[in-house]
């Protein structure tokens, strides 16, 4: 963060002194090149920082995407064969490039989507960097297994590329979960065409500017359009090998069922509830690990509240229940909202106006179940006058408990649910009363008990004395109706490969059947 | 029994959808971006799961929701409407600039043991 102490406020995309500029209007990326939709339909972008439209972009149709698929599959017979090194070296050209562009990647990343360039510039861009080069390594560290099967049969197992791939990304983190698909699946030698989420189609493009000198054309392809068009053109088309989602359940659904006609792999990752668990012990003394055990609570309002992982279900144990959240609630109370590109500010505005509507739904529908709102629960008043048009909710926790459907619904806003429990049974039994399992949170001194629940949790990832950190190398993915897979690790590599086994015999002598 | 109704605004755009799409279904989505909302899909996109319940028809159109989310929710009455914009769905009425959204109101009021 040091680069940013000075809080200076950046000037919006498009304007004298920003370091973002911006086009009129923007094609797609296909075959390394801009190239217009088919039908030459564009739609606005609006920004949710102000609710206006700052630029336009591609409203593709089925065409465009055979457009990239043909590029992708031109790219595919060079690629799928490139080597081991050569790939790495794009890896890290694209890691360079990001990183060189990294104030330009933030400022446009924050202004797409409305979360702060604090956060943008700290975590997602430098994220983005880093995921690349992570995959860069490991690919290239990566080696097939050989299985003796006996003195002269030996088994032979190589990673080999799918082909071109499918990848449609969410808009809660647009760079950054881009790169956490299309990082493995480069790695793993495949092509792929990108769908972007539809409220924020524009920092992709801004990247891929970034991007077009150092990948090799065709191997990544960005299409912009609705999804019920061209996010349906992708997923069911013939020509792919794979297909990725990130996204909700029914959609989920579909996708999968999509791939079950076309026979070939998915992965889906599909929101959750998280529960995040403080044990009284986190009061034992007033240190750095209360700070940060209450902190740990307010992370709820991370990327406000639009993160798959959200802990949006907060357990507090009975016996610090109300000195603890005095202390949350104060650090909550000074939590700055306002204009996303102000490096002092915490938290931007949500990313469009159906999310704040459902936001505000919410609520509306927790109140009527008998939730108390301890603080928030309204549209974020008294902003400047350029923000008015914006859509910023105040950072919210209702009080209840678990059968109520704010704890059971993922609300996608910075809203928290919390509620008590009395002992570590209880615990576990609310956290695991849900649909969902794909984050958690255990707060505790106690190590054996941090055990305990982590494997007692079901979820694919229980942060542990921690929440919202998401470094290369640890596996993310989704138990129960989460989702199917898993990204951020080296094994997303087997996740974009076949494999292939020679079943080699030294044998000169037949079998002896015929 | 839990219920499902449909505004003016709802049905419109469900006769204009069935009108360029031929037979529709409702199903309600749960979970991350674009969740807690109804999704229009044609009926032979996705049709009706072993899991799935159909709670009632809306512009002649079934409304269906997966037994466990229904459940988790209160089995509470759902109320379509229609809202402006455009959601990052595969819902058919994306294409129209709009939104279908799924109201509810509690069945019962839990909370109260």
């Amino acid at each position: 963060m040091a680069t940013i102490e000075k809080a200076q406020v950046f000037e919006a995309p498009g304007r004298e002194g920003s370091p973002v500029e911006v086009k009129d209007r923007y094609e797609n990326f296909i075959g390394g090149g801009w190239v217009p939709p088919a039908k030459g339909e564009y739609r606005e972008n609006l920004s949710p920082v102000t609710g206006e439209p700052f630029s336009t972009v591609a409203d593709s149709t089925p065409e465009d995407i055979e457009l990239a698929l043909d590029a992708a599959h031109a790219a595919k017979a060079t690629w799928s064969k490139s080597s081991l090194e050569e790939r790495e070296k794009v890896l890290l050209a694209m890691a360079d490039a990001v990183e060189e562009n990294l104030q330009m990647l933030a400022v446009a990343e924050s202004y797409d989507n409305g979360k702060p360039v604090r956060e943008t510039l700290a975590a997602d861009i430098p994220l983005v960097a880093d995921h690349l080069r992570y995959f860069a390594g490991a690919a290239r560290a990566e080696e097939g297994r050989i299985s003796e099967i006996d003195e002269k049969t030996v088994a032979y197992h190589f990673q080999e590329p799918l082909g071109v791939v499918g990848q449609i990304i969410p808009f809660n983190f647009p760079l950054l979960m881009a790169a956490w698909k299309i990082a493995p699946a480069l790695a793993a030698g495949n092509c792929t065409v990108v769908k972007p989420a539809s409220p924020t189609p524009w920092s992709i493009l801004k990247l891929m500017e970034v991007l077009a000198d150092v990948v090799p054309p065709g191997v990544i392809n960005v299409v912009n359009g609705p999804g019920a068009e061209i996010g349906r053109a992708l997923a069911t088309n013939k020509r792919i090998a794979k297909i990725a989602f990130t996204g909700e359940t029914v959609t989920g659904r579909l996708i999968m069922r999509y791939a079950a006609d076309s026979i070939i792999p998915s992965t889906v990752e599909l929101g959750g509830k998280s529960p995040n668990v403080f044990f009284a012990d986190v009061m034992d003394a007033d240190d750095d690990f209360l700070d940060k055990a209450v902190e740990g609570f307010v992370l709820y309002a991370f990327n406000k509240g639009e993160v798959c992982t959200c802990p949006s279900r907060a357990l507090v144990d009975e016996s610090i229940y109300d000195e603890f959240m005095e202390r949350v609630l104060a650090r909550i109370a000074a939590i700055r909202q306002g204009d996303p590109l102000d490096p002092s500010t915490m938290m931007g505005p949500q990313v469009s106006k159906s999310q704040i509507e459902k936001v505000e739904g919410y609520v509306e529908i927790g109140k009527e179940e008998g939730a108390k709102v301890l603080i928030g629960g309204h549209r974020t008043q008294g902003l400047a006058d350029e923000l008015s048009g914006g859509y910023y909710f105040e950072p919210t926790v209702l009080e209840g408990t678990n059968d109520m459907r704010v704890f059971q619904e993922e609300i996608f806003g910075p809203v928290v649910s919390v509620t008590k429990f009395a002992d570590e049974a209880e615990a576990l039994k609310i956290a695991n009363d849900t649909l969902y399992g794909l984050g958690a949170g255990v707060w505790t001194r106690d190590g054996a008990r941090a055990f305990r629940m982590g494997r007692g949790i079901e979820a694919g990832r229980v942060w542990t004395n921690c929440y919202h950190q998401y470094p290369a190398h640890a596996a993310f993915g989704g138990y129960k109706i989460s989702g199917v897979g898993r990204e951020n690790h080296r094994m997303m590599l087997d996740h974009y490969s076949q494999t292939k086994c020679l079943l080699v015999s030294y044998d000169e002598k037949a079998m002896g059947l015929f | 029994m839990a219920s499902v109704r449909a505004t003016p605004a709802a049905v419109g755009a469900l006769e204009r959808l069935r009108e360029r799409h031929g037979e529709i279904v409702l199903h309600q989505s749960g979970g991350c971006c674009a969740g807690s909302a109804a999704m229009c899909l044609r009926a032979d996109e996705l049709p009706p799961g072993p899991h799935d319940v159909e709670l009632g028809k809306v512009g002649g159109v079934p409304f269906l929701i997966d037994a466990d989310l229904h459940r988790r929710l209160g089995s509470p009455d759902f109320v379509l409407d229609l809202a402006a914009g455009r959601e990052d769905t595969f819902s058919l009425e994306g294409a129209d600039g709009v939104h279908f959204t799924s109201r509810v109101r509690p069945a019962k009021v839990p909370g109260s043991r």
